[in-house]
C-alpha cells in the first residue's frame, strides 16, 4: 500500500491518493489535500461541507452523496459545484480524507 | 395464522410470492401482496416500443394472472408502512398487520427533481421511455422525425438497467439506417458517468461500440436543468449541449411510501444487507429488487438471484435459524447491439464483466462482452422467460451466485 506525509504525519493512502483510513485524518491534512486536486483556497463554506461529510461519515458510516449534502447539509447543488468543480462529491471526500466513493453500477 | 406481507407485486414481489406460497403451510400462513396497478408491466420491452419492434399490448398482462391461489392480492397505493408496529396502512382504509415484511416497491422515474424537464418541451421533442406511456409517444414521434440532433441523457446515477440507454442508442443508430435517414441523424450520448459503462473493461468495450456506430459520447456530465425554451440541457457547471430531440432518463428513485414511512436513503431507497437482504435495522423486513439501496444493478436478472437467496433466507429466518450472507450482487444482463445482434455482460459486486463464455445447459454457451446473434435471441427470448418461468419463480438455469467458468480475465 502507498503512502504519503502530509502535516508531518504519514498516511496510507489507494492509487488515486485517496486517504485509506479516516482516522488518520486532521483538518491540518485538509489544505494540502485540497491543493491537489486543485483547489488553492478552503472557504468557511467549503469547510461547512468538509465538516458535515466527516460528520455524516462517522454517523452512518457512508459518504454522503449531493443529494444528501443538499438535503440535509444544506448546501444547494449548483454552490457545492463551485466550491469543488467537476466532481464535488469525490474531490470533497478526498479532502475530508474519506475514502473514494462507492461508484454506482 | 402468521402474516407474510409483500409489498409490490411487480417483478420481485410476484415471484417470491410464487415461490413462498408452494411452501408455507396454508393452515398456518397467510400471504397477502399489495400493488396499486392492475396492470403487470414488462419493462424491458419498453426499450423496444420507440423503434416499433414492441407495442403497448406486447408488453402487459393482467398482475393477477400470475399469483398461485391463496395468495390474497390487494389492488390499491400502499399509505404508510408502520415498522414498530409491525403495520401498514392503504390508501384505500385497509390496515394489514404482518409478522414478517418483503419490500418489493421498486423504481421509478421523476422528471420533477429537474429544472425545466417538465416545462415546454416535455412530450413535444422530450421523452423517456422508462414509462409505458413515453415509450409510446417517442414510438409515434419518431415515426416522424425527419431527423436532427438527439441527445441521449443520463440525469444521475444509480438508474435501473444502467444497459438500457446505450441499448437505446445502439438500436437508434440501427432504426435510423433502416429508416434511410442516418445520414441526417446526429447521436450524442450525455452520461456522468466517466465512461460509457460503470465498470472499467466493459466501459471500454461499450465505448468501441459507441464509436464504431458513430455515436458521439460526453462523460461526465452532470445534468442541473434543462431549458426547453433553447432546447438545451446545462451541468450543474454550467456546460451546454444542444438537443433538437431529448432522450431522458431522469431521476431513479424509489417509491414515495418509503419516504413516508421514514425508512429510505435520499433517493428512498431502503438500507438493506448486501448478502441477507434484511432491511438494516430490523429483522421481520426484507427487501428485493429496484427498492434496495445495494450497490448492485437494479435489473430484473438481479432480482431474481436476490429471490433465490431471499426464498432460503425466509424459510431461515422463520426457522430460527442464522441467515446466510449469500447475495453476492450478481447481475446477469443482455445488450441489445443493434443489427439483430446483441452483447451479454455477466458479473457481481467483486468481478467486473469479463470476456469469455457463458454456459448455459440445454441452450448452449453465449458469448460474454462480444456481440453476436445469439446474444440478440437470448434478449428476446427473455420476454418469454419473464412471463412463463421467471415471475412463476421457476428455477431457471443460472446460479443465483455467478460462476467464473469461461470468463477471461485479461
Ligand atoms: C426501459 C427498461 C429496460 C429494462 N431492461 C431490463 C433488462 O433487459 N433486463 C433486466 O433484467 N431488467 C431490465 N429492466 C429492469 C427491470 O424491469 C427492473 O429492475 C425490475 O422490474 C425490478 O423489479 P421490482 O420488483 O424491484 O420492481 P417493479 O417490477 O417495478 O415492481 C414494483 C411494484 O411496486 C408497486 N408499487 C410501488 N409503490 C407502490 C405504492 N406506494 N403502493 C402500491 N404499489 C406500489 C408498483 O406498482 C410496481 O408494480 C429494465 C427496466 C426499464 C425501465
Amino acid at each position: 500500500m502507498a503512502t504519503k506525509t502530509l502535516a508531518g504525519k504519514t498516511v496510507e493512502v489507494d492509487e488515486e491518493g485517496f486517504l485509506v483510513n479516516p482516522d488518520d485524518w486532521t483538518e491540518e491534512m485538509a489544505p494540502l489535500l485540497a491543493e491537489q486536486v486543485g483547489i488553492y483556497e478552503l472557504t468557511d463554506r467549503h469547510w461547512e461541507v468538509i465538516r458535515f461529510m466527516r460528520k455524516e461519515y462517522k454517523e452512518r458510516g457512508q459518504i454522503p452523496t449531493v443529494r444528501r449534502i443538499k438535503n440535509v447539509g444544506g448546501i444547494p447543488t449548483k454552490e457545492l459545484y463551485e466550491l469543488f468543480p467537476e466532481g464535488p462529491a469525490k474531490k470533497a471526500a478526498y479532502i475530508a480524507g474519506l475514502g473514494k466513493p462507492q461508484g454506482c453500477v | 395464522m402468521k402474516k407474510l406481507l409483500i409489498l409490490g407485486g411487480g417483478t420481485a414481489g410476484t415471484m417470491m410470492a410464487n415461490k413462498l406460497a408452494p411452501v408455507l403451510d396454508k393452515n398456518e400462513w397467510q400471504i397477502t401482496v399489495v400493488d396499486q396497478e392492475e396492470t403487470h408491466y414488462y419493462q424491458p420491452g419498453f426499450l423496444f416500443i420507440p423503434f416499433g419492434i414492441y407495442t403497448r399490448e406486447d408488453v402487459i398482462k393482467p398482475r393477477h394472472d400470475f399469483f398461485p391461489s391463496g395468495v390474497e392480492v390487494i389492488i390499491s397505493p400502499i399509505e404508510v408502512i408502520e415498522p414498530d408496529a409491525n403495520r401498514v396502512k392503504l390508501s384505500n382504509g385497509r390496515v394489514l398487520n404482518y409478522d414478517y415484511l418483503i419490500i418489493a416497491t421498486g423504481s421509478h422515474i421523476e422528471p420533477e427533481e429537474t429544472e425545466g424537464l417538465k416545462d415546454g418541451g416535455w412530450r413535444e421533442n422530450i421523452f423517456d421511455f422508462y414509462t409505458l406511456d413515453g415509450a409510446v409517444a417517442l414510438s409515434n414521434y419518431l415515426k416522424y422525425w425527419k431527423g436532427g440532433k438527439m441527445v441521449v441523457n443520463i440525469v444521475e446515477m444509480p438508474i435501473k438497467c444502467p444497459v438500457a440507454p446505450l441499448e437505446f442508442v445502439f438500436l437508434a443508430d440501427w432504426w435510423f439506417t433502416e429508416q434511410g435517414i442516418r445520414d441526417k441523424v446526429e447521436i450524442e450520448y450525455v452520461t456522468p458517468l466517466p465512461g460509457a459503462f460503470t465498470k472499467p473493461i466493459a466501459s471500454r468495450f461499450l465505448g468501441q461500440f459507441l464509436e464504431k456506430k458513430n455515436i458521439k459520447l460526453t462523460p461526465e456530465f452532470s445534468t442541473g436543468r434543462v431549458d426547453s425554451g433553447r432546447n438545451k440541457i446545462i451541468s450543474w457547471d454550467e456546460k451546454e449541449i444542444d438537443y433538437d430531440l431529448l432522450v431522458t432518463i431522469p431521476t431513479n428513485m424509489g417509491s414515495e411510501v418509503i419516504a413516508r414511512s421514514g425508512l429510505g436513503d435520499d433517493l428512498n431507497f431502503i438500507p438493506t444487507d448486501p448478502h441477507t437482504l434484511m432491511a438494516k435495522g430490523y429483522d421481520n423486513i426484507f427487501v428485493i429488487g429496484d427498492a434496495t439501496d445495494l450497490p448492485s444493478s437494479k435489473a430484473g436478472s438481479v432480482a431474481h438471484f436476490e429471490a433465490e437467496v431471499l426464498f432460503e433466507n425466509f424459510l431461515r429466518k422463520i426457522e430460527g435459524r442464522e441467515l446466510l450472507p449469500k447475495f453476492d450482487g450478481h447481475a446477469n444482463c443482455f445488450i441489445e447491439s443493434g443489427f439483430g445482434k446483441g452483447i451479454l455482460i455477466d458479473f457481481n459486486y467483486d468481478v467486473e464483466p469479463l470476456p469469455g463464455k457463458f454456459p448455459l445447459p440445454g441452450v448452449g454457451p453465449f458469448s460474454l462482452l462480444q456481440e453476436t446473434r445469439m446474444n440478440h435471441w437470448g434478449k428476446m427470448m427473455f420476454r418469454w422467460v419473464y412471463w412463463n418461468l421467471l415471475l412463476k419463480g421457476a428455477e431457471l438455469p443460472i446460479e443465483a451466485e455467478m460462476n467464473m467458468a469461461g470468463k477471461m480475465r485479461a
